[in-house]
């Protein structure tokens, strides 16, 4: 296999954003910094017998954000917000795709779920309404088997940006939103892809969804006080509360940025993942493999402990997560990790499971541009077991060159990311 | 760097074990049969490539068969074959050195559909508790790391049907630039299920032949289709040092060059005809530093789909000229495995590397026309093979190629 | 609403699960589930197995409370007995 030349570094120069709170990058950024939450009772379907009934919605009007009705009876509802997304993004780049070779570009998608609504509200007509498995398999509608492979999403992530490179999509659980960019960029570095879509989707409120995170009592039962159930970090906290959306950035080299006077949000400077070979839901207190994936992924930046300026936490909300990480943070970090900001931007927007990762790394971006750490929401009881700085409740102007985004998933996948600030910004 | 394959396990509807599955194919016996798994009366696929004779419980403890899918099943068994075939003692290698990838199409398809039937039909208090790990895309990824103590960089690829020759390229990365030194790789399906061959026949690909000679063939001028089926191959990958420092009892070969691109959406004005699988070959054997006149054996994507056949036959002739290499494509035997396929191409390759021997392809009588391919057909052809092209397609347009070399 | 027995437990854990395991006897009443090979998970499933086929709640801290096969039973049968 070739061997990679001279250091090609992947920037991120465009940011695409469909989350909960509102569509667009900036929508996005203006709950964020104004620690406004997102949760609610569960309105996409009667959720009523459920042990958990709250969600961050997206509030999503596929014909507003421009899908053609074509587009929208073939998509389901994570590949639509998976296209938004990349169209934003394109805009915000300024890329002339026509002057590229659409074999060098690339896509690269996350996604934990894939597109489960889909596949569970075709289940529910196939079978009327669950009480009679298969009336007639001629029902079966033309875009059900797009529905069961994931792939999908990256197949119209493509056709959005007229892709002809590698293109792929990735599902590891919870990191697949880390694990998607992190392949993008690994795409850029080798020459493989000039520009790559890289990003992640997630429409997991679907009763199916629901309910398997109920089974395992994972989500948070806080029914009556829905705005603030997603308490990451916080002595109250009770599970995570689920949310939906999507992010997608452009990326591409630096050195063609540069040339076309493009002004980047972040490089990606390290990248880096481990599993913990425990337990497929389980994480021991230690946060062992979690540190060794933050370490990797800073010697891959030539950085340090003291670079890291801020960190961008997975911070579900679960009890054992929150305990989990705050660990790894001291393990990799040492006394570093009490000087710097660490924030759970979940507490707004809950947890897209394998979109969640990229939408952090929006945020992480986005956080890069504007000099602004976003805050953890709902934090009012600190757990003395999470004894770091999680910027509780309100935003904070600080000075950044280096931001750590890290993830963790079912699986026992652990994720961590380096972005700077970069020549570029 | 060099990535060496050193174990190989399959699970195939033809064979459960690397050399009964190997020898059923050389012989030209077919897995392919009637759908059996459930009462398939009133299903548009009636015949199917099924494992048979594999009965997850023995291998894989209940504790573990109960949380996980028969796809996961498969995976855990193919795994072990892999590990034992490349005589690795897991518990001596670097815990942070070996990684887990693996190509999924659809998850635990069986799984899922009778959690959202228990949903759907009694309540959401009767979803099983394992739902949450068992559908999911990662699980078989998840669940062999926890296995076999892998904690290095692990993934799931999702290509459809290209996704065992992604896995496979992606392992070589793991092992340059990810600080990998021993991969499991490869794949597994298993959607034999009554939604899962519901959603597999609304594409329209599959065959509506009821007969298991004739559903699918491939570059045939009776070509109708594919027939669905499930199975795989997991793989062992190392970096060809690491192999030989720790006394790795065999090399089947060499992962040399691979490639993935895609195809324009269907309808844009196309010069090259709408495809881009050449350009993935062509990208595949630069990667490898091969010329066409080294490569002495194609594994073909094969659709079974006519227009789908054209293309490819196209491709390889231009390429490669007229009848310029043999092309074959056993998985006539077990039907296409979706996430399993592939990775089951890999690995039957490499068995044609080492032993010299190039798999035929049955069923098919007579070639289409515009699919002129020197397709070895029916016996088995003998000879050296230093350098095989594999070719894989998934649905939406994804191409992927993968080179596998001898060591010699 | 009859009494919740060692048998009943014990084909429960069978069924999640623990088929391979040795069967679930006296000796094994106060060996925590985790030794005896269930994971949280597991636990989290019979606990909701139990629920169903018995019409009872257990409230969320006994469900990962309950660790060993005798205090489960101990407590279900509290639990059923007060129905």
């Amino acid at each position: 296999m070739s061997a990679v030349r001279q250091e090609r570094v992947p920037v991120i120069t465009g940011i695409g954003v469909v989350a909960p709170g509102g569509v667009g990058t900036k929508a996005f950024w203006e709950l964020l910094t104004a620690g406004r939450t997102a949760t609610r009772a569960i309105s996409l379907f009667d959720a009523g017998s459920f042990r958990s009934r709250i969600a961050a919605e997206c509030d999503f009007d596929p014909a507003a954000e421009g899908l053609s009705p074509q587009e929208i009876r073939r998509m389901d509802r994570a590949a639509q917000f998976a296209v938004v997304a990349a169209r934003e993004a394109l805009t915000d780049s300024g890329l002339e795709l026509a002057e590229i070779d659409p074999g060098l570009i690339g896509v690269s998608i996350g996604s934990a779920v894939g597109c489960t609504t889909g596949l569970e509200e075709e289940y529910v007509v196939l079978s009327d309404g669950g009480r009679r498995w298969l009336l007639d398999p001629s029902y079966a509608v033309p875009q059900l088997y797009g529905y069961m492979v994931p792939s999908t999403m990256a197949v119209e992530v493509a056709w959005a940006c007229g892709a002809e490179g590698p293109v792929s999509l990735t599902s590891t659980g919870c990191t697949a939103g880390l694990d998607s960019m992190g392949h993008g960029a690994q795409l850029i570095r080798e020459g493989s892809a000039e520009i790559v879509l890289a990003g992640a989707t997630d429409a997991p409120l679907s009763p199916i969804t629901v309910a398997c995170f109920d089974a395992i009592r994972a989500t948070s039962p806080n029914n009556a006080d829905p705005e603030s159930a997603s308490r990451p970090f916080d002595l109250n906290r009770d599970g995570f509360v689920l949310g939906e959306g999507a992010a997608v950035m452009v990326l591409e080299e630096r050195e063609a940025a540069r040339r076309r006077g493009a002004r980047g949000y972040a490089e990606i400077s390290g990248f880096a993942r481990r599993s913990n070979a425990f337990h497929m839901t389980g994480l021991k207190p230690d946060g062992r493999e979690m540190a060794e994936a933050i370490r990797d992924a800073l010697r891959q930046a030539g950085a340090s402990a003291g670079d890291v300026d801020y960190i961008n936490a997975h911070g579900s909300g679960t009890r054992q997560n929150d305990r989990h990480e705050t660990a790894a943070f001291k393990r990799s970090l040492g006394e570093r990790a009490r000087e710097i900001p660490v924030s759970s931007i979940k507490s707004m927007i809950g947890h897209s499971l394998g979109a969640i990762g990229s939408i952090e790394i929006a945020a992480s971006a986005l956080a890069l541009r504007h000099q602004v750490v976003p805050p953890t929401a709902n934090l009012h009881t600190p757990d003395p077991e999470c004894d770091l700085d999680y910027v509780p409740l309100t935003a904070r102007e600080h000075a950044m060159d280096a931001v750590l985004s890290v993830g963790s998933g079912f699986g026992g996948f652990q994720s961590a990311m380096l972005l700077r600030r970069g020549e570029t910004a | 760097m060099m990535a060496a394959v050193t174990g190989i396990g399959v699970v195939a509807p033809n064979g459960v074990g690397t050399e009964t599955y190997w020898q059923a194919v050389l012989a030209g016996r077919s897995g392919i049969g009637p759908l059996t798994r459930f009462d398939a009366r009133g299903y548009p696929v009636r015949i199917a490539g099924e494992v048979t004779g594999f009965d997850a419980a023995e291998h894989v403890p209940s504790r573990l068969r109960v949380q996980t899918d028969r796809w996961t099943h498969l995976a855990f068994t193919a795994a072990e074959m892999a590990l034992s075939d490349a005589g690795a003692d897991t518990d001596e290698l670097p815990e942070y050195e070996m990684a887990v990838l693996t190509s999924s199409s659809s998850g635990g398809t069986e799984f899922g559909q009778y959690e959202i039937e228990r949903l759907w039909s009694k309540g959401s208090r009767y979803v099983t508790a394992y739902q949450s790990i068992a559908w999911f895309y990662a699980a078989t990824t998840g669940q062999l790391s926890i296995r076999h103590g892998m904690r290095g960089p692990c993934g799931v690829v999702c290509t459809e049907q290209a996704g065992g020759l992604d896995a496979a390229g992606r392992t070589c990365r793991l092992l340059e630039s990810d600080g990998a030194r021993f991969v499991l790789t490869g794949g597994t399906d298993a959607s034999l299920c009554p939604y899962g061959v519901t959603a597999q026949a609304a594409t329209g690909l599959i065959s509506p032949s009821e007969e298991p000679e004739r559903g699918y063939q491939p570059f045939a001028s009776t070509a109708s289709g594919y027939v669905p089926g499930e199975g795989g191959a997991i793989l062992v990958v190392e970096q060809a040092d690491a192999a030989r420092e720790r006394g790795a009892k065999h090399v089947y070969g060499l992962i040399t060059g691979y490639a993935a691109t895609f195809d324009p959406r269907p309808g844009t004005p196309d010069p090259e005809g709408g495809s881009r699988l050449r350009r993935a070959a062509q990208l595949a054997l630069a990667d490898a530093g091969l010329e066409c006149g080294q490569v002495d054996v194609v594994f073909a994507d094969a659709s079974g789909d006519p227009e789908r056949d054209r293309i490819e036959a196209t491709t390889l002739r231009e390429f490669f000229g007229p009848h310029g290499v043999p092309v074959t494509a056993p998985k006539t035997m077990t039907g296409r495995l979706y996430g399993g396929g592939a990775a089951l191409d890999v690995a039957t390759a490499l068995l044609s590397i080492r032993d010299g021997v190039i798999p035929p392809t049955i069923n098919v009588p007579a070639l289409a026309p515009g699919c002129d391919l020197d397709l070895v057909r029916g016996e088995p052809r003998e000879g050296p093979i230093r350098n095989a092209l594999i070719l894989a397609r998934g649905y939406g347009g994804f191409n992927a190629a993968l080179v596998v070399s001898g060591t010699e | 609403m009859s009494t919740f027995t060692l048998d009943d437990l014990a084909k429960l854990m069978r069924e999640c699960g623990g088929e391979d395991q040795e069967g679930l006897c006296g000796d094994t009443l106060d060996v925590p589930f985790a030794d005896l090979g269930y994971d949280s998970l597991a636990l989290l499933e019979i606990t909701t197995r139990i629920e169903n086929r018995y019409s009872v709640s257990i409230p969320e801290d006994m469900a990962t409370g309950m660790k060993t096969p005798r205090e489960a039973i101990d407590y279900v049968n509290t639990l059923v007995h007060a129905a």
